[in-house]
């Protein structure tokens, strides 16, 4: 072999970058999202349910709530007809927190396992936060 | 018919994760078993590439020339494209690598009225090449969000660069487009020019097809059939803490994504993507213009059996002298 320093050298930091993962992780707790749907709202309960299955809920609700700010800002439709048929508000802090209102144990746990960072909180006031004086 | 040759093959390869997860319930089989192998094929046949790459002589020095030597003080050396030492090749090799230096300067050659024969730069290939590999870069970046807990802070940063726009949610990403694009009309390159279509192999398109698979089917995962991301990224977890774990409803999009990627990575060191790894090797780049400042010996060279004219003398003297022909020692 040739070079052989130069080529040793270079395969390892190959193998290295490729396993890179593997040795990020090592010696770290493990952690898992842990959602909470124990809030007082959702206690009260009979039947528990979201406005939508819970399959739809964990995979759409970004793109629902967004088509919800979409139709209430600009067309002010706020009226959101479920595939039940039930009808809903379109509004974060009345229809969602209603019933979730736990944002770090519910919202938060998800969002920061995938590193997700919506930008909801940049307008909206969080579940169980003072609203300050004069807002809203 | 290669090009046809190749669309199938890739469409097979999305079928086959679509038919194991959907009615023989092959999930473990499909996200755990299938990328180790992958990986471990990637990573051990690229090194075997390698090595054996390594074990070829490179005699001389044969790097391509393409500004003023080394010369006298008073002559300016071009110090990248001719460099004479360590720092002129790796500027020389980083050039290269990260903006595609040699490629930038294709030419087309045309032939116009007149005659006359017109030379042009011809930018359109480098800029799709280097859209494509940086998107590439980027996207994979990007993916370690799934491989790490707590996320490093460079992919965030990333992440908000590349979704700058904040167009939608799940935000577009800048790169998603970009890669699409720049493979469409490296296709579109392939098959319209007939000069390039002629030396298209079904390796071409194959490499093409599968990657926009992949770019493909991440896409629609992300922007439009939506899967569970939680779920993803347990399995990456999973799989890189080596307690491989396949939580369930993830979702028949992921598992065709995955697959198309395990086969790319299992693909890699047979294929010609090993310019990865070759373009570090390149003699024509990553070797210095001295051969008037060195001795460069040839490694392959044997030792010669000379026979000089000293010992030939010592041999047939006395014949020499006997024909009456002059020698040098008496």
């Amino acid at each position: 072999m040739y070079d052989r320093g130069k080529i040793i050298a270079g395969l390892v930091v190959f193998a290295g970058l490729t396993t890179l993962p593997f040795w990020y992780n090592i010696g770290k707790a493990r952690v898992r999202p842990d959602p909470r749907l124990d809030t007082p709202a959702i206690r009260q309960m009979k039947e528990k349910h979201c406005i939508e299955s819970k399959r739809f809920m964990i995979e759409y609700h970004m793109q629902m709530l967004n088509g919800w700010r979409n139709a209430v800002v600009r067309d002010y439709k706020t009226t959101y007809v479920s595939t039940s048929g039930q009808y809903f508000t379109m509004s974060l802090e009345d229809t969602c927190f209603h019933c979730h209102s736990n944002e770090k144990q519910f919202c938060n746990q998800c969002h920061s396992y995938a590193d997700v960072k919506p930008y909801c909180w940049e307008c909206h006031v969080k579940p169980g936060e003072e609203i300050a004086h004069g807002q809203r | 018919m290669k090009l046809l040759f190749a669309f199938i093959s890739v469409v097979m390869l999305a079928i086959i994760p679509s038919i194991g997860i959907g009615y023989a319930g092959m999930q473990y089989v499909f996200g755990v078993v299938v990328p180790y192998v992958a990986v471990a094929v990637f990573v051990a046949g690229f090194a075997y590439r390698v090595l054996n790459w390594a074990k070829s002589p490179v005699p001389f020095r044969i790097p391509t020339t393409c500004g003023q030597e080394k010369s006298l003080p008073w002559i300016r050396q071009n110090k990248l494209d001719n460099p004479s030492g360590t720092p002129g090749v790796v500027g020389r090799m980083a050039l290269e690598i990260l903006f595609f230096r040699s490629l930038f300067r294709n030419t087309r050659t045309e032939l116009r009225k007149g005659p006359m024969l017109a030379y042009g730069s011809s930018g359109w290939l480098w800029l799709a090449a280097i859209t494509f590999h940086w998107s590439f870069l980027v996207i994979l970046v990007r993916h370690f969000r799934l491989f790490s807990q707590p996320v490093p802070p460079f992919v965030n940063v990333l992440e908000g660069l590349d979704g700058f726009l904040q167009i939608g949610v799940p935000t577009l990403y800048i790169t998603d487009i970009l890669l699409l694009a720049a493979l469409l009309y490296l296709f579109i390159r392939r098959v319209a020019i007939p000069q390039v279509r002629y030396v298209s192999l079904v390796s071409d398109y194959f490499t093409l097809f599968l990657i926009f698979g992949i770019g493909l089917t991440g896409v629609l995962m992300r922007y439009f059939y939506r899967v569970n991301v939680v779920g993803v990224k347990e399995l990456a977890m999973g799989l890189i803490a080596l307690r491989p774990v396949v939580p369930s409803g993830i979702g028949g999009l992921f598992f065709v994504h995955l697959f198309l990627i395990s086969s790319l990575f299992a693909y890699f060191p047979f294929s010609k993507l090993m310019h990865m790894g070759g373009v570090f090797l390149s003699p024509t780049r990553n070797l210095a213009n001295n051969n008037r400042m060195k001795r460069h010996i040839n490694p392959w060279n044997y030792p010669v059996h000379v026979h000089t004219y000293a010992e030939y003398e010592d041999e047939f003297r006395d014949k020499m002298k006997a024909a009456g022909i002059p020698v040098e020692k008496e």
